[in-house]
């Protein structure tokens, strides 16, 4: 080949459609006859159903059907527990998963009671006004800490507590640790998240044709395949007689991959009962209450340590908020448990969480998915503990990173896919290295703070690191197949919600098959278009259905190869493939182009050798035996107004390794859109609920998202360890970004205001907040 | 997010306005820019039975000088105003906080009479109509008549007007010979709605000394708040940096009494309005020395 497609920064194939507004997304589906559909919610976190009437607003001209829980009979079931508890020892679990409509009971904030299907949007939500509920309010539960009361408001009765699952894990003895330790430093953390807020809400299309017996659901998911599954199901009805299309999606980032979603259920029930085509488009309203958020986690940690700063051990015991429902089960607090070890050797850790129910919206994973939390206990305890032993704090982190000759590294904290989390490769200090420098760490420490702190201002810096586990099975599968035009398209079953998979996917096969990247038509999310799969989620697309692509290519070339050579009469290893052509090694004259070998390939009349499968085409599968283990490390210089408390970052460095780069455009992109979400959960977005468990800010005038002025341009710069553990030696990033940002805002704020010793303990902050904290510190005796 | 359903008109003349809205007898919104009425009604917090829409009312746009200042149509874009140089000129404290409400997008199509009107204790506009001694001009079919702009703000989103009554303009007088002014706001971010703002307007005696000071809030009570006292602690004193500072601090801590919301606790209000007192006397200050050397 002469250009290599792998590894360009080659520019988007789907921007100029979705630039341009020739994209296709789930509200531009448009069926004759389409009725739309409104949800009634409760306004109520935590109340009794005693009777709901529906007479009012079912006798409203233009209304079809008004559907209660009662409605549903056998349908009405609870969602299914999508990921089943880990085998961890010492581990109790409490499954309790959503339900179509609430029935006797509502459990959070904008729980869905009723359903009105109508001639239009307008005319639903009208109706929406003449259901009466008749509610006997009870007592919410909010806080993590008041749920495990003894006398606490009970959200799932039957339990009779609001544990939803406790889970420990250790390795070594922390015993040992503290009591072989030089200094001991313990802290309470709190880190909140908030909502992903993806520029498109979710929208479901739902529409069930009598004549071929089939039904068509439009669907804002990450994960088509399984929900058609699903819904066949729960319906009744052959897999084949369900197609589910994930058109162009305007974000994903996590919670449009949690299933099933009530409204997912409902309309294609409805669909089904009423013989008409519906659609309903979820409202920024509800958005913030009927998807899924990331929320509260509250850590007791501990860390043990040498007087050099050698890590000995770390204890940690925290709470996670489930929210009322956790069909995810324990992925969250899994992931935050497992990845607060990071690039460091902790030869002991003792982790025990408890995730409780809570009269909140659900929580299911976010970019990131706990991560974060436990990333920023421990570069808090590590900032803390080199404060402590007076060690610089890029020198205590250098002193207990995995030195590179000790991979693959076992932290043996069982992770998300039920295996102990093994670093596949990873190199981590000259990453490190690379990133003092494109910040000018010692530049700034040693002249720049000084000097403008002399001249009254307030600037900080930081520096921190993080690993992610990514790229995590089951498997993925591809179909590549050369068509007679020459064009090549490439089937998966993974939906896409913005990576750039049209462009990264086309570009592995492109690789292969010795075409242009804009030769390579991509398909994802049709399940009509490719069978099998698991769907879009903890940056797996890339490494497991970029594997799967790979393969499939792979295979195709050779038959390119086989038959080309039957046509060229020459040898396959002479023969290259070239724009679009095979040829013999640099004899231009003798070549065939792939358009007409894929014709030849699917003869139309005369035999063929027994045996013989038609068509340039394959099929392949791809699981990695683990995930592979991506690192990263963020640096950033901040100032803050004295005054009025509001931020400024001056200077953002991202270095990153995720293995072999498939192209260095769309990965820039996928951190930089990270890092602003990041920056959002650090100091702007914070859901806030009241005691009733109210949500206060439910629309972006009050829940702040970070906007073009708030997000600052980033230097980034990569450092390859390819993984072992797949042929393109490719490690997940989509979350890469957003993880590091809550620990890397506290250890600048903690810079900028070490006059006066400020400990930043929590995340997400606000200049409000900040005030506070700053207001109070005792102000110090002067020297 | 769909409004309830409402009748709609679209009057092309002010006395087609009045009428409508008369008979409706507050049963109907009028319409200007709809930045902040559309939201209300897509929440389903407004369900006014009519719309009478202003924007088809030529008379309602436009910006003039007279012989005792600015006088601005009630559908005259926030934006207009802000491009104005008659605006500038005459009335350039209200020229200089204009970009401060909201965003471009939205001040092309806000207007000066709706955000005055809708007396959003968080909005600009009504501040400075308190910090300029602004006049509103007021009609209804039978009662046309000028309120102060500091007799106008009632209460949260209220006004002095009745049901039947629209703001047809409002008149800015200019600033007597020796005046300076100043403003500025703290938002969480650019565009949004300011959790402490503050319009000063001061005017010096020949002689240096402080001749009359308004000192206007947003944001930390129920409409504009006046910062009485501070302006009392002011009137009569050179304007040196420890006078501004005891004026901020009396306005901070005796003028207002701000209540705390999800982005700022009262603490952090009347802290930020300290530091913003301080900031546009200062600023009024300075220019209305600069102006005295004349
Ligand atoms: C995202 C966003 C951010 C914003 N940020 C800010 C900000 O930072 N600062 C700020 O001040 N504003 C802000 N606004 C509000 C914006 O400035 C509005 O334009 C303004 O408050 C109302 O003006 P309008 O012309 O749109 O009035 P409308 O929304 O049309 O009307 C508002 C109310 O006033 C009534 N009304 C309108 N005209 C008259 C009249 N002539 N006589 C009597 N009653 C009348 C209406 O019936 C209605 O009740 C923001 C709006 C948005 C959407």
């Amino acid at each position: 080949m002469s250009t290599r497609q792998f590894g360009r920064p080659i520019k988007r194939n789907e921007d100029p459609r979705l630039l341009t507004g020739r994209a296709l997304f789930t509200d531009d589906v448009q069926l004759a006859g389409m009725l739309h559909v409104a949800f009634l919610r409760s306004d109520l976190a935590h109340a009794r159903i005693r009777s709901i009437d529906v007479e009012g607003a079912s006798r409203s001209p233009g209304v079809v059907a008004v559907y209660t829980a009662a409605d549903l009979g056998e349908f009405w079931q609870p969602g299914p527990l999508l990921v089943p508890p880990p085998p961890v020892e010492k581990l109790a679990f409490h499954e309790r998963t959503q339900v179509p409509l609430a029935k006797d009971k509502v459990r959070h904030a904008g729980e869905a009671v009723a359903m009105v299907v109508a001639e239009s949007r307008y005319i639903a939500e009208d109706a929406l006004d003449d259901i009466f509920v008749d509610y006997e309010p009870l007592d919410a539960v909010t806080g993590l800490e008041a749920a495990l009361r003894e006398d606490a408001p009970l959200v799932h009765e039957d339990l009779g507590h609001n544990v939803s699952a406790r889970v420990t894990q250790t390795k070594g003895s922390w015993t040992q640790a503290e009591s072989e330790a030089d200094l001991v430093v313990r802290r309470r953390f709190l880190y909140d998240r908030g909502t992903a807020a993806a520029l498109e809400n979710r929208g479901i299309v739902a529409s069930w044709d009598e004549k071929s017996q089939r039904l068509t659901i439009w669907d804002t998911t990450q994960a088509p395949i399984a929900i058609r599954n699903g819904l066949a199901a729960m319906l009744g009805l052959s897999e084949h007689q369900v197609r589910v299309i994930a058109p162009f999606i305007g974000g994903g980032f996590g919670p449009k991959i949690m299933m099933f979603y009530p409204e997912e259920v409902l309309l294609a029930w409805a669909a089904l009962q009423l013989g008409r085509p519906l659609k309903w488009i979820e409202d920024r309203e509800e958005n913030f209450y009927a998807t899924t958020q990331e929320r509260g986690q509250v850590h007791d940690a501990a860390i043990a340590l040498k007087s050099d700063g050698t890590i000995l051990g770390v204890k940690d015991q925290f709470l996670h908020d489930a929210g009322a429902y956790a069909p995810y089960g324990l992925t969250l607090p899994i992931s935050s448990q497992c990845t607060l070890l990071g690039p460091y050797v902790v030869p002991s850790y003792h982790s025990e969480f408890s995730s409780v129910f809570t009269n909140k919206p659900i929580v299911t994973p976010y970019r990131g998915a706990g991560r974060q939390h436990g990333v920023f206990v421990m570069e808090r305890l590590l900032d803390i503990a080199a404060k402590e032993l007076d060690i610089d704090l890029v020198e205590i982190r250098r002193r207990n990173f995995i030195p590179p000759d000790r991979f693959p590294y076992s932290n043996e904290i069982i992770f998300q896919d039920f295996t102990p989390l093994v670093y596949d490769s990873g190199n981590y200090e000259p990453a490190l290295e690379r990133a003092l420098e494109l910040i000018s760490y010692r530049e700034f420490i040693g002249t720049e703070q000084p000097r403008r702190e002399e001249a009254g201002e307030r600037v900080g810096i930081a520096v921190v690191n993080y690993i992610e586990g990514t790229g995590i099975g089951p498997y993925e599968g591809a179909k590549v197949t050369v068509e007679a035009s020459g064009k090549v398209t490439v089937a998966t079953g993974v939906g896409t919600q913005g990576q750039g998979h049209y462009t990264s996917f086309a570009q592995v096969v492109a690789e292969q098959i010795g075409v242009e990247v804009s030769d390579v038509h991509v398909v994802t999310g049709d399940t009509d278009l490719f069978y099998w799969g698991a769907g879009t989620f903890a940056s797996r697309g890339a490494v497991v259905a970029g594997n799967a692509m790979h393969a499939a290519a792979a295979k195709v070339r050779a038959k390119i190869l086989k038959l080309a050579g039957e046509k060229l009469e020459a040898a396959a290893e002479d023969l290259e493939l070239l724009e679009g052509r095979v040829q013999v090694k640099g004899v231009p004259q003798t070549s065939i182009s792939l358009g007409r070998l894929a014709a030849e390939a699917n003869p139309m009349r005369g035999s063929v050798q027994p045996g013989t499968e038609p068509g340039l085409e394959a099929t392949e599968y791809f699981g990695p035996e683990r995930g592979a283990t991506a690192s990263g490390v963020h640096a950033m210089i901040l100032k803050v107004d004295p005054e009025t408390f509001l931020l400024e970052i001056e200077k953002y460095v991202v270095v990153h390794d995720c293995g072999t780069v498939i192209n260095p455009l769309i990965l820039d992109g996928q951190i930089q859109g990270g890092v602003a979400q990041g920056i959002g959960n650090a100091f702007y977005e914070q859901l806030h609920f009241d005691d009733n468990g109210a949500l206060l800010n439910a629309s972006l005038m009050d829940y702040l998202l970070p906007t073009a002025s708030d997000v600052p341009n980033i230097l980034s710069d990569h450092f390859v360890t390819p993984s072992p553990l797949n042929p393109l030696g490719v490690k997940g990033a989509g979350e890469a970004g957003a993880i590091p940002v809550g620990a890397l805002f506290a250890q600048a704020l903690d810079n900028a205001f070490r006059d006066i010793g400020l400990e930043v303990r929590e995340i997400p902050l606000s200049p409000n907040r900040l005030f506070e904290l700053v207001s109070e510190i005792p102000a110090r005796e002067t020297a | 997010m769909k409004p309830a359903a409402f009748e709609y008109s679209a009057p092309s003349t002010l006395d087609e306005a009045l009428s409508l809205l008369g008979d409706y007898g507050g049963d109907a919104k009028l319409l200007a820019g709809g930045q902040s009425l559309v939201p209300t009604m897509n929440f389903r917090l407004a369900q006014p039975a009519a719309l009478i829409d202003l924007n088809g009312i030529d008379d309602l746009f436009f910006i003039r000088e007279d012989g005792s200042g600015l006088r601005c149509g009630a559908m005259t874009r926030q934006r207009s105003v802000e491009r104005s140089a008659l605006v500038q000129r005459v009335a350039p404290l209200l020229h200089e906080a204009m970009p401060h409400i909201a965003h471009s997008q939205i001040r092309n199509r806000g207007t000066i009479g709706g955000s005055l009107a809708h007396a959003d204790p968080a909005a600009e506009l009504p501040a400075l109509a308190v910090a300029l001694d602004a006049r509103m001009y007021v009609r209804s079919v039978t009662d046309a008549r000028w309120v102060a702009a500091r007799d106008f703000y009632v209460g949260l989103f209220t006004t002095a007007m009745l049901p039947e009554e629209m703001l047809v303009e409002v008149a800015f007088p200019t600033l007597p010979p020796g005046s300076g002014w100043g403003f500025d706001e703290v938002a969480r971010q650019h565009g949004n709605y300011a959790l402490c703002g503050a319009a000063a307007v001061v005017c010096l005696d020949s002689g240096g000394a402080v001749e009359n000071a308004r000192l206007v809030f947003l944001s930390v009570g129920e409409g504009p708040v006046e910062a009485k006292r501070a302006a009392e602690l002011l009137v009569g004193e050179r304007p040196t940096q420890t006078a501004i500072r005891a004026a901020a601090d009396t306005a901070a801590m005796h003028d207002i009494d701000p209540v705390g919301d999800i982005h700022a606790g009262p603490a952090f209000r009347r802290h930020l309005s300290r530091v913003i007192a301080e900031r546009v006397l200062s600023k009024a200050i300075k220019k209305a020395t600069e102006a005295g050397r004349h």
